[in-house]
């Protein structure tokens, strides 16, 4: 059994790994885990990563969860060219950087925009107080402002003149919002460049393909209880 | 002008750092930035890290923050040990698994902790309710649970059988409810061993000197008022 990668198109690091893995020709067999119907809460998927989190890979007997992981180990291991991650020790730490900033500040709030504007209504049949939601989308505003003027400054790329794992990550989080609805691009036309240029550099066709899933996740219908009751406690923290 | 490490050992990642440093004979200039004084809101320290915080590294003209991020380049430009950060690819993999996650709960909880029973109380003359103490005091509960059953398990290090990176994160993570009176290691034969060896493979001596402040944090006067002032609303946003 070669290398099997669980994934939810859903889910942001999802998307990044699944760019990752096939803009690079990484063969994998994709073993879809669907979080809409609670599958991340199944025994057999608790067997490939007990914390029930996507995305998940497995080779041969290895195991791994955490999208930054699973992203530098196939890096290393089908030797992708060095602009995903480079060799070269500044570049490197600034790849490094972004990935630490973000995954407790743009992903948190990528998250619960996308969930405050768009699942929890339409997937949930709950409205989330609008006080809530305006802090969420300011919240929003402050990080793609820090985006903007820490990491992307006058470069290409997030990490330099090349686009980079960081690039990836920093992508797929922002069309989490853009999936709801919010115009982030809009107002924000050194982002909205970086955006056309990340997309051009993965493919157009590939990008539109990750992101099939979750620019479609408006039209879906309202989950039936007994979904709901599953998922309410792990999305209850997202509404917040 | 060589390496600087700006650092205030009350602060988890900046221990890390700091051990890391001092244990593999890194030359560096160390830059105290005294968090209780407010010194990291300062325009000086501003030139090194924008975003105001600690552990930042500024080498010649290049500046780094964020831990992790500092560990690896400290790691690759001085050429430790393989075992910090280990080249076989699984065995990094491990470490990078650990390092992305203990973002989630551990590095919170702990933080929580330092500031509810002792910053808040102690340092800032604000209470806070034994309901808000208990459920974070119950949360930390978990999270040592996790970190027995899902990451040491029978291993003597959280990645295998060296000390990494990540044992350095989480033992830091560990002695902060340790500076806050918390019993963390007392009825946990397994965690209390892992702290046994971490600090006989770290040096007691060093590990000691890294902790210093933090087991005196409780002992900390009062804030003076204009100080409790500005750090206030930044306490706040990261304690929410």
């Amino acid at each position: 059994m070669g290398l099997e990668l669980y994934l939810d198109l859903l889910s942001q690091p999802c998307r990044a790994v699944y760019i990752f893995a096939k803009k690079n020709g990484i063969p994998f067999e994709l073993r879809p885990v669907e979080l809409l119907k609670g599958q991340h809460h199944s025994d057999a998927f608790a067997q490939v990563n007990p914390l029930k989190k996507v995305p998940a890979l497995k080779d041969g007997d290895f195991t791994l969860a955490e999208s930054v992981a699973i992203l530098l180990y196939l890096s290393r291991k089908y030797e992708v060219p060095d602009h995903w991650y480079p060799q070269d020790l500044q570049a490197r730490a600034r790849v490094d950087e972004y990935l630490a900033w973000q995954h407790t500040t743009l992903r948190s709030s990528c998250t619960r925009a996308m969930w405050q504007k768009m699942m929890s209504p339409v997937f949930l049949g709950e409205q989330v107080p609008a006080e809530t939601l305006v802090s969420t989308l300011a919240e929003l505003d402050r990080c793609l402002q820090l985006l903007e003027d820490k990491f992307l400054k006058d470069q290409d790329f997030l990490a330099g003149p090349h686009i980079s794992v960081a690039d990836l990550v920093a992508i797929t989080e922002l069309m989490h919002p853009v999936s709801a609805g919010c115009q982030i691009f809009k107002s924000r036309p050194k982002l909205a460049a970086w955006r056309q240029r990340v997309e051009a550099e993965v493919g157009k066709d590939l990008f539109q393909e990750a992101h099939a899933v979750v620019l479609k996740a408006k039209d879906l219908p309202p989950a039936d209880t007994s979904i709901k009751e599953k998922l309410k406690p792990s999305v209850q923290v997202l509404l917040r | 002008m060589g390496l600087e490490l700006y650092l205030d050992l009350l602060s988890q990642p900046c221990r890390a750092v700091y051990i890391f440093a001092k244990r593999n004979g890194i030359p560096f200039e160390l830059r105290p930035v005294e968090l209780r004084k407010g010194q990291h809101l300062s325009d000086a320290f501003a030139q090194v890290n924008p975003l105001k915080k600690v552990p930042a590294l500024r080498d010649g003209d290049f500046t780094l923050t964020y831990s992790v991020a500092i560990l690896l380049y400290l790691n690759r430009k001085y050429k430790v040990p393989d075992h910090w950060y280990p080249q076989d690819l699984q065995a990094c993999a491990r470490v990078d698994e650990y390092l992305a996650c203990s973002h989630d709960s551990q590095r919170r909880v702990c933080l929580f902790l330092i500031y509810k029973k002792v910053m808040f109380p102690v340092f800032l003359g604000e209470p806070v309710s034994p309901e808000m103490l208990a459920a974070t005091l119950a949360e930390l509960d978990a999270t040592l649970q996790l970190l027995e059953d899902k990451f040491l398990q029978n291993k003597a290090f959280l990645t295998g059988p060296h000390i990494s990176l990540a044992d350095l994160i989480a033992i830091t993570e560990l002695m902060h409810p340790v500076g806050a009176g918390c019993q963390v290691f007392e009825g946990r034969p397994k965690l209390a061993a892992w702290r046994q060896r971490v600090e006989a493979a770290v040096g007691k001596d060093l590990f000691q000197e890294a902790h210093e402040v933090i087991l005196k944090a409780k002992d900390s006067p009062p804030a003076d008022p204009i100080i409790k002032q500005k750090l206030m609303p930044r306490v706040l946003a990261m304690i929410q």
